[in-house]
């Protein structure tokens, strides 16, 4: 199942929002959250739909693969639905079964609030799916550029994060040569009692953690005879540049979010 | 007890965009007191069925015996302790599965696992550090506080204690110096010697297969491609060469003389001395004429 | 000879964890464009020098000059700008999220500029032979393949000096192989100054001259030829004998003359043929 899940990956295509600049693309997803709440009626929410559609049609990415890699939270999308549809009561009754009764603002708010979910989850996959992690971190590292005044370590934490993303397959193979290693030293880890595969988890964890500082500590000393001594004074290797159509697609944000204000009710 | 590999196929994650074919057809028997070498290049599929020989992986097609039990793939399978207690696996980099205070606790860890009393556990403990050539003062130390060598040995004196009844070993001796490499090899020769201990050695060293092993299976490309003696595969270095597998030293050295020298020895050597012999023995011949 | 480019004169350290001298009174040169090994077992103290030359750790005793300048907190920087280090581990010295990434990593350090970065960078991967990898992941490499890129992320910073801490020692024979070939090349045609530090006398007999270290002193010094003709003192100092040395010792003990010292096979066997075919 995780391995159909697509939340958080990058696919590797040529298309429009492929080519975006990252800080346009983060700048949009960030919008997009603050506008989705202008919606409140079907009108705006269908507006939001169409623009969502949109984006993803641009994304190139097949619609089956998304729909298939959106499955497991779809389920999350389908509870707050019911979740909203039982608890909700204002409104006028539009089924009744005695003991249990569905309210027309149920309905409302049940079909809403997923939708805004369902919603958000789309856009922010679609900025996952079209920009790899590197550039999610330079686009936020240069986005965030201004707080360096404020003494913000603006610099350093992109390193972490691109470091961190370098760095997880790694540990994820770590992690499954640690436990294999285990697992044929007697450890169970995918049967018998709660209890005992919590135990486990020490095995497992203890030698895990020796590793990682041992790779942070070579890493730094690698880092250091590489010349590395902070962000002062560093150039850039990968450059971001902002286009026409990171311009325009800001302007189609923003005359979605007019239309949103004309059509609320 | 034997374990047998019956065209067996494994595939990283099965049923995904992501699938990937690692072995297929692979046929193989180790009988109990035996010592197998499993030859072949970084990713040509030996580390995969190395891990079919104690059930860590089971195969999406074919069956794997490892003594009475019996692993087919699709079936659910359950209980898997025992062939793990009796197949022991040195994994590469030992020394980085040790995680408890003390080396004593960390070589119980394994026997405790498999239900061996604690002073049992103990007594195989005290009796492991010593196989692997280390003092039994070290027992009481925390395994971080030693050098990497050692901590290789105790990771070892590890899967030692659990006493099974077949070792497989997975390039045991990466990153250690000439002196630690020729110390751990012999250490497990004479294992399998003294104790009739079935070992498979898993590695890239066409020197270490000729030296121990009485079979050795070639791996490439996710299938078998010879298994035999070492008279047997090295009788046909060419074909070796060809699929871009390495021979030993004395058997390189001996094909280069041979074109040379234009001439053909009777039989492929494996030993150094043995080689020597049959060429000092030619050369004089050949001074003499 | 022409003037030293490296000296290590007096040189002592100990670690604080540690009751013994790591390295006792060093003394050695490194020249212009030579190859050095310096061969010695786990612990010998070969692997605290290349820190000490880098300035990862400072003498306790004793002065290290590279190029001129002579290492101290100040010249740190000046001193890393010439001396490129390769270590055991291919990942852990890995920083970049893709080969091109990390090979610019040095780079990005040095301030030097965008449009001059995206050139060194191709370059320095098109002589380690990995410039068709340049979006390629590290995990998606072999130990090989990432020590080449670790050693094209030296190269674009045009060091007089590449150090290799022990970063054959990790890889499978294919991988060492294609290290040491890279090595070889870049020695020959870009005259880079080479210090290998290893246990593998194998990758020892490529170099011009070897350093053998014990117990934290240099026990020996001379050439691969030299050096071999310890023979069974090696073996003694926890190192070993590379494989055509040891034929030639066999086939002198069985009295056939072979003249000279070879430390290749190919020339071992070509010698023979010489010395045989003539009669």
């Amino acid at each position: 199942m995780m391995e159909k899940m697509i939340i958080g990956r990058y696919v590797p295509a040529d298309s429009l929002l492929h080519r975006m600049d990252p800080r346009s693309k983060l700048i949009l997803v960030f919008l997009f959250v603050g506008v989705i709440f202008l919606a409140n009626n079907f009108w705006t929410y269908g507006i939001l739909l169409i623009y969502t559609l949109l984006m993803a049609g641009f994304s190139k990415i097949p619609p089956r693969f998304l729909i298939g890699g959106l499955k497991p939270v779809l389920w999350l999308v389908i509870f707050t639905f019911f979740l909203h549809l039982f608890l909700t009561r204002e409104g006028a009754v539009i089924f009744d079964l005695g003991w249990f009764k569905i309210y027309e603002e149920g309905l409302r708010q049940g079909i809403f609030i997923s939708m805004r979910f369902f919603l958000l989850i789309l856009i922010t996959s679609l900025l996952t799916l079209t920009t790899t992690p590197i550039e999610i971190t330079d686009g936020l590292e240069r986005l965030l550029g201004p707080l360096k005044k404020l003494k913000f370590p603006v610099h350093e934490l992109a390193l972490m994060m691109s470091i961190a993303l370098r760095f997880i397959p790694t540990l994820m193979q770590e992690t499954d040569k640690i436990m294999k290693a285990q697992t044929a030293r007697g450890v169970e880890y995918t049967s018998g009692p709660i209890k005992e595969r919590l135990k486990a988890v020490v095995p497992l964890l203890i030698p895990l953690f020796i590793s990682s500082f041992k790779r942070a500590e070579e890493l730094a000393v690698a880092m250091e005879a590489r010349g590395y001594k902070g962000g002062e004074g560093r150039t850039k290797y990968r450059q971001l540049s902002w286009s026409t159509v990171d311009t325009l697609m800001i302007l189609l944000l923003l005359a979605v979010t007019v239309l949103l204000i004309v059509f609320r009710g | 007890m034997d374990i047998s590999l019956k065209n067996v196929e494994y595939r990283y994650s099965a049923d995904t965009p992501f699938e990937r074919l690692a072995i297929q057809d692979v046929n193989i028997d180790i009988s109990s007191g035996s010592y197998t070498a499993i030859i072949g290049h970084t990713g040509s599929g030996k580390s995969t069925v190395l891990q079919h020989l104690n059930a860590l992986l089971k195969p999406t097609k074919g069956t794997v015996f490892i003594g009475n039990r019996e692993i087919k793939a699709g079936r659910k399978e359950k209980n898997l302790k025992g062939i793990r207690e009796k197949v022991g696996i040195v994994f590469q980099f030992p020394e980085h599965q040790l995680f408890e205070e003390t080396v004593e606790k960390d070589i119980c860890f394994g026997p405790l696992n498999f239900g061996v009393s604690e002073t049992e556990a103990k007594k195989r403990a005290n009796e492991a550090i010593k196989q692997v050539g280390l003092s039994e003062e070290i027992l009481e130390k925390s395994p971080f506080d030693l050098s990497g060598g050692q901590m290789r040995r105790v990771a070892i004196a590890g899967v030692l204690a659990m006493e099974p009844e077949c070792i497989v070993l997975d390039e045991p001796t990466a990153g250690l110096d000439p002196r630690g490499r020729k110390e751990i090899m012999d250490l497990f020769y004479k294992l399998h010697q003294e104790r009739d201990l079935a070992t498979v050695l898993v590695t890239h060293s066409m020197e270490d297969a000729a030296r121990y092993a009485d079979e050795i299976v070639i791996m490439h490309k996710g299938t078998v491609l010879q298994k035999g003696t070492p008279n047997e595969i090295f009788s046909d270095p060419e074909r070796l060469l060809a699929h871009g597998l390495d021979v030993p030293d004395v058997v390189r050295f001996q094909l280069r003389i041979e074109k040379t020298f234009q001439t053909k020895f009777d039989r492929i050597c494996l030993k150094e001395d043995e080689l020597i012999n049959m060429l000092a023995a030619f050369l004089k011949r050949r001074g003499a004429q | 000879m022409e003037s030293p480019l490296v000296v290590i004169k007096d040189v002592s350290f100990q670690y604080d964890s540690q009751e013994s001298l790591a390295l006792n009174q060093i003394n050695m040169e490194v020249y212009e464009g030579e190859w050095l090994a310096i061969v010695g077992h786990n612990g010998s103290g070969k692997s605290t020098l290349a820190r000490l030359l880098n300035g990862l750790q400072f003498p306790k005793e004793g002065s290290i000059t590279v190029a001129g300048i002579t290492l101290a907190e100040e010249t740190i920087w000046d001193i890393r700008r010439q001396i490129g280090m390769v270590f055991q581990n291919p990942d852990n010295q890995f920083v970049g999220t893709t080969v091109q990434d990390d090979v610019a990593f040095g780079l990005e350090n040095n301030g030097i500029p965008v449009d001059v970065m995206s050139e060194r960078v191709v370059d320095a991967l098109k002589k380690v032979n990995m410039d068709s990898f340049l979006d390629q992941e590290p995990h998606h490499l072999s130990g090989g393949q990432k020590q080449r890129v670790a050693i094209a992320g030296v190269l674009a910073l045009k060091p007089s000096i590449i150090i290799l801490d022990e970063a054959t020692s990790m890889l499978d024979p294919r991988g060492r192989a294609e290290v040491i070939e890279t090595i070889m090349k870049l020695q020959k045609q870009d005259k880079i100054t080479v210090i290998s530090i290893t246990h593998d006398l194998e990758e020892a007999s490529r170099a011009d001259r070897i350093i053998v270290m014990n117990k934290g002193e240099v026990y020996r010094e001379g050439t691969p030829n030299e050096i071999f003709l310890m023979d069974e003192e090696l073996i003694k100092l926890g190192l070993d004998i590379p494989f055509p040395i040891k034929m030639s010792n066999k086939l002198r003990e069985k009295g056939i003359s072979l003249g000279q010292q070879y430390l290749t096979e190919e020339e071992l066997v070509a010698g023979l043929w010489t010395s045989h075919s003539k009669m």
